[in-house]
């Protein structure tokens, strides 16, 4: 499984509702680019938003993930 | 660890916790966050996590952020690169640093 469909199913499952489009500019399936929808992010402030992404990512962000990059929408 | 960290993000009002230095970022997300300070032309302190592995494990703890660079405003996280981005692309950026 590649990273990009690994970060898409580990952010699907820890914010349950959301739709998660993983973005992969530069081909690598490194520096990814995850942009992430969710009804839960209202009333968060961005810090939040993206905290609450990086939550569902805790082991792979330690080992390969270090150059996600994250865009949350509300809706 | 902790109090040095809370020294540096309380002694500038504006701190980035970033790999490298401004004059030689070793990351492209530190580069772009160097810039958007650069563009702002706003004075701020900076530590170069590659030169401290104790501090680069300990600033991620205290700031429950996994990631660098970190931008700290009076005290309080702002964001990473993407957050700093979005900001400084809403101008929303320049009034947080002035």
């Amino acid at each position: 499984m590649s990273n990009a469909d690994l970060v898409k199913r580990k952010i699907e499952h820890g914010l349950s509702g959301c739709t998660v489009i993983v973005h992969d500019p530069r081909r690598d399936d490194v520096h990814l680019k995850a942009e992430v929808h969710w009804e839960g992010f209202k009333g968060m402030t961005l810090i939040e938003q993206h905290r609450a992404v990086y939550a569902t990512l805790k082991e792979e962000l330690k080992e390969t993930l270090h150059a996600l990059g994250i865009e949350t929408h509300e809706k | 660890m902790k109090n040095k960290i809370e020294q540096l993000i309380n002694n500038n009002k504006i701190f980035l916790f970033m790999k490298g230095t401004p004059e030689e970022p070793q990351c492209g997300f530190s580069f772009h966050v160097i810039q958007i300070l650069r563009n702002l032309d706003v004075e701020y302190g900076y530590f170069n996590v590659l030169s401290d592995d104790m501090m680069r494990e300990a600033v991620k703890e205290y700031a429950n952020w996994p990631t660098y660079p970190q931008l700290w405003v009076d005290g309080n996280l702002v964001g990473g690169c993407d957050i700093v981005m979005q900001l400084f692309e809403q101008g929303k950026l320049k009034e947080m640093l002035l």
